[in-house]
């Protein structure tokens, strides 16, 4: 069976996610590959998202959020720029590829924009190939949490 | 063939086994000593900014962090090319002489000296703190604990912490010294040097007025004619701090002298596939085998072979107990393994006498702690002596000061090949055809590695016993004897 | 009655957390008093066949600590957890990995040839490499098996209770087994003991601002301040993504936390929490200007992961 893409997306309520509705709404075709997660602003993006999606079994992470100077709070989409920054090289040493995570500004107006993000991405992923976990299982798989330890 | 294996070893820093094999007629073949664990500092180090090294090579070791934060900071010193203020250096040193004292004490303590203090076929029940405490006093008992808390206190007041020292930076240290705090190590250190005192004179009544510890001391089986190696100032007198590295050989003769840059035009490594630990060894003469003598490339890093290899110490009570050692023992060099229990306290006196030289140095409360570094880094050596060895740190870094490269030869590994060799001679002598293989045997075989202190003074409480057990199998695994100590 | 039974046991250690235990000074003779020390290699009688002949549960209490770097350690892992029972994780190396745990940054390989092959001063032609099993003309000795990567203690087997630190602070490890002498019910399994519940930026002693930062400094660069937030002047310190217990002592000294007390409460990532962190106190909205001030920081993953690499979400580097 062809690797296919599973690439797990952040959208922000007010742009992004908007843009990938029109989308939708306008009959735009896209990929079936990317899983959105909708959040209030993509400022809300912590890197922990990130990092768990990319261990727990995703080849790729987008985050879409509004254009800069236009997020709905002001500043969020300046905080997500940021950590993108800080994060890169991070991942970077991790080994995990630079393309695998994206920061795109897609306004609600811009169903095709998203479209072609979509596409572009998942085929980038898809030549990219899936994400190498060094064959391990999840490190917690296996192990039971503890019972309940009575007082001695 | 037998195969008895002691497994594991203990008060050892760290894991390690003993491999001995006897032939059929119950002589001892061959001995192994098996370091079974590695971590891999020397590649895990790339990429990490050489500034941050005094803080992470300390965790190759919790009971020596000091000597690797020392040698460390003093690689990155001839990395960045910069020379830190005298009060830093100072600073720098005197807890590093407060450190070698505290943990020899601990060994001379706990570990080394109940051998002698009780006898090295006394109860194994009795052979450790408690037997020592029994023996010399209660108050004997609280004195190390106490010589510890002085040692963990000027720790922290120094390096920042008790275990794993942070003060020590490229160009200076991060904090200094004020007259109050002065003032209160100073009565801590001169505590230390009392009871270095009251130590050489325990050792003196106890080991060197008993005849027969003075036989095993000269006797033949922990006999070890090879080379020896220490650290030494411009004058040849013992540093622990900084110098060249001066090497005796068989017959005192001065066969190198070598400055911490040119470090490896001297020593080299060898490698053999049964243990994680690698062998050091006289890059000039070769690496001959597991064999004594000056034609053989092995040599031991010891406080004993620091006593070989220089000529004589800057402080005066520690220069004359030095003077006497060697003309009780008739001459220098001294081969003897378990002599080295007795340079040990000698050198726990100098260490003593020195923190009390720079405790009272007036600059030592200076305000000029750090020399900021403007030389693109480049590489560097820092060789320090540890209480166990000379411990050599090199670093190559990139122009932005990440680390490219990282060599280390640390204290324990020099004397890897001689340990080696010292168990092997113990157990030659010792288990023979006829000879029962007992505890006591066993005890004296560990004393043949024990001399060295292979890094772990850790056992201020040191409860119990060694334990050993050992399985004589034949050739094909069954168990034929099994001798255990409780 | 029978005293409860005691075990310390060091895995891929370094010996700092068993000397840490020794400085409780005076209150060790309350915990020998107190327990029967069954097992502690580097100090009393020990033998991996006695802890083998135990019943189940037979250990009351077991503080281990190092990682898990070879097959014995993992060996020993798993049969500690089967004789205690409570098995406390017990310093940076048992709870998340430590220092050593930067080797997930590399492979078994790169390791066995930088010591054996490429070090500069090592001669071996023959490119000899240790091996789990080597016939010698006498015959066969053998090594524990170096394993892929570095593994947390909870990462092998369930782990009761965590004590963080590298190594734990004394007073810390002292009020603890006060704690467990005095017979006080034990809090929910799971939970972090001798350290607070709060970031070490709670216990450091300097005076925090607002922070703008638009350049960082690496602690030899320069001279702080003594009585400022070491981040508001630059310097990158890990207090905000570590947890508090220590006494703030690396501050005191002058120089940045590095995180040894581990994920502060609430966090799944401590190198996540610093960056984000990080990225919250730098004062631009300029993507150039961003890349430039982030490329002033001399080793993102070795700094906000020091000490929690094995235990971070990413675990190691994708070879």
């Amino acid at each position: 069976m062809a690797f296919e893409p599973r690439i797990v997306a952040f959208f922000c309520n007010w742009c992004s996610y908007s843009g990938a509705d029109l989308a939708g709404v306008s009959r735009i075709k896209s990929p079936p590959n990317i899983r959105i997660v909708r959040v209030m602003c993509s400022g809300r993006v912590d890197p922990t998202f990130i990092m768990k999606a990319l261990s727990l079994g995703a080849d790729g992470v987008l985050i879409g959020g509004c254009h800069p100077g236009d997020c709905h709070y002001a500043e969020g989409n300046y905080k997500i720029l940021r950590r993108m920054a800080m994060l890169k090289p991070v991942l970077k040493a991790f080994g995990i590829e630079e393309q695998r995570v994206r920061l795109e500004w897609i306004s609600a107006s811009e169903g095709e924009k998203f479209a072609r993000v979509a596409k572009e991405f998942t085929e980038q992923i898809r030549s990219l190939g899936p994400l190498r976990r060094n064959g391990l299982p999840h490190p917690n798989a296996g192990v039971e949490k503890p019972a309940a330890v009575s007082a001695s | 063939m037998k195969h008895i294996a002691i497994d594991p070893v203990t008060r050892l820093e760290g894991h390690g086994k003993i491999d001995i094999f006897l032939s059929d007629d119950g002589e001892v073949e061959n001995c192994y000593f098996v370091i079974p664990e590695l971590r891999g500092f020397e590649q895990f180090c790339v990429g990490r900014p050489v500034e941050e090294m005094p803080r992470i090579t300390t965790r190759l070791c919790g009971v020596c962090p000091e000597a690797h934060h020392i040698a460390s900071v003093k690689a990155c010193d001839a990395v960045y090319h910069v020379e830190p203020p005298p009060t830093a250096r100072k600073l720098r040193e005197l807890l590093y002489h407060v450190f070698f004292a505290g943990d020899h004490t601990l060994h001379f303590y706990a570990l080394g000296g109940p051998d002698f203090i009780l006898g090295p076929d006394a109860p194994a029940a009795q052979r450790n703190i408690l037997g020592v405490i029994g023996k010399v006093g209660v108050e004997v008992g609280k004195k190390v604990i106490r010589m510890r808390a002085h040692h963990s206190a000027i720790m922290e007041l120094l390096g920042g912490k008790k275990v794993h020292q942070v003060t020590s930076i490229p160009g200076g240290v991060s904090k200094g010294l004020t007259e109050d705090e002065r003032k209160s190590v100073e009565g801590r250190i001169l505590e230390m040097v009392e009871f270095a005192k009251f130590t050489i004179k325990v050792f003196d009544d106890i080991v060197l007025k008993n005849k027969a510890y003075l036989d095993l001391i000269t006797g033949n089986d922990y006999k070890q004619k090879i080379h020896s190696m220490g650290l030494v100032d411009q004058n040849k007198r013992l540093n622990f701090y900084d110098g060249k590295v001066r090497v005796v050989d068989t017959e005192g003769k001065e066969i190198a002298l070598y400055t911490p840059d040119s470090y490896l035009e001297y020593v080299a490594e060898h490698v053999e596939p049964w243990t994680y630990l690698k062998f050091p060894y006289l890059k000039k003469i070769g690496w001959k085998g597991f064999s004594e003598g000056s034609d053989s490339g092995v040599y031991r890093a010891t406080p004993l072979s620091r006593l070989n290899a220089c000529e004589g110490l800057s402080t005066p009570l520690a220069q004359k107990e030095y003077e006497r050692m060697f003309s009780t023992l008739g001459g220098k060099p001294v081969h003897a393994t378990l002599a080295t229990h007795w340079a040990r306290v000698i050198e726990l006196l100098y260490a003593a006498e020195r923190a009390l030289e720079l405790v009272r140095d007036p600059e030592i409360t200076g305000k000029e702690i750090r020399t900021i570094p403007t030389a693109v880094p480049t590489e560097g050596v820092g060789i320090v002596e540890a209480p166990r060895g000379t411990l050599t740190h090199h670093y190559a870094t990139d122009e932005r000061g990440l680390v490219r490269k990282v060599n280390l030869i640390v204290g324990t590994t020099n004397n890897h090949a001689a340990i080696s060799m010292s168990i092997k001679k113990a157990a030659q002598g010792l288990i023979r055809k006829g000879v029962e293989v007992n505890e006591g045997v066993l005890n004296r075989i560990e004393m043949a590695f024990r001399a060295f202190d292979p890094c772990f003074g850790c056992a201020t409480h040191t409860l119990g016993r060694i334990p050993l057990e050992i399985f004589v199998r034949d050739s094909s695994g069954t168990v034929l004897q099994q001798i255990m100590r409780e | 009655m029978a005293k409860p039974k005691l075990a310390l046991y060091w895995a891929a250690s370094c010996g700092g957390c068993e000397v840490a235990v020794l400085d409780i000074e005076e209150k060790i003779l309350d915990v020998a008093a107190h327990f029967e020390i069954v097992l502690w290699p580097c100090a009393m009688d020990f033998k991996y066949a006695d802890v083998e002949r135990m019943n189940d549960g037979d250990i009351d209490l077991c503080l281990f600590n190092g990682s898990i770097r070879t097959a014995e350690n993992e060996r020993l892992a798993k049969l500690l957890r089967k004789k205690s029972k409570v098995l406390v994780a017990f310093g940076s190396c048992a709870q998340e990995g430590c220092i050593p745990g930067l080797a997930n940054l590399t492979t078994k390989e790169a390791i066995f040839r930088a010591n054996y092959i490429d070090s500069p001063s090592t001669v071996n032609e023959k490119k000899i490499l240790p091996q789990p099993e080597t016939r010698v003309a006498e015959g066969t000795i053998e090594i524990p098996e170096f394993l892929d990567e570095v593994r947390a203690l909870d990462q092998v087997v369930p782990v009761d209770y965590y004590i963080p630190g590298c190594p734990p602070q004394s007073v810390q490890i002292a009020a603890v087994m006060n704690v467990i002498i005095e017979g006080k019910p034990l809090p929910p399994p799971g939970t972090v003991l001798g350290a607070g519940d709060k970031t070490c930026c709670d216990e450091c002693p300097r005076v925090r601002k607002e922070k703008k930062i638009t350049r960082f400094y690496r602690p030899h660069e320069i001279i702080p301040n003594p009585d400022e937030c070491l981040l508001d002047q630059g310097i990158i310190c890990m207090g905000p993504a570590t947890r508090n217990g220590c006494g703030g002592l690396c501050m005191k000294a002058n120089l940045p936390c590095r995180g040894c007390y581990g994920l502060p409460p609430n966090t799944v990532d401590q190198g996540a929490k610093m960056l984000s962190a990080l990225s919250s106190v730098i004062d631009s909205q300029d993507p150039a200007e961003i890349e430039q001030i982030v490329g002033q920081i001399a080793d993102p993953i070795g700094t906000f992961y020091r000490f929690s690499l094995p235990h971070s979400l990413l675990r190691r580097v994708r070879v």
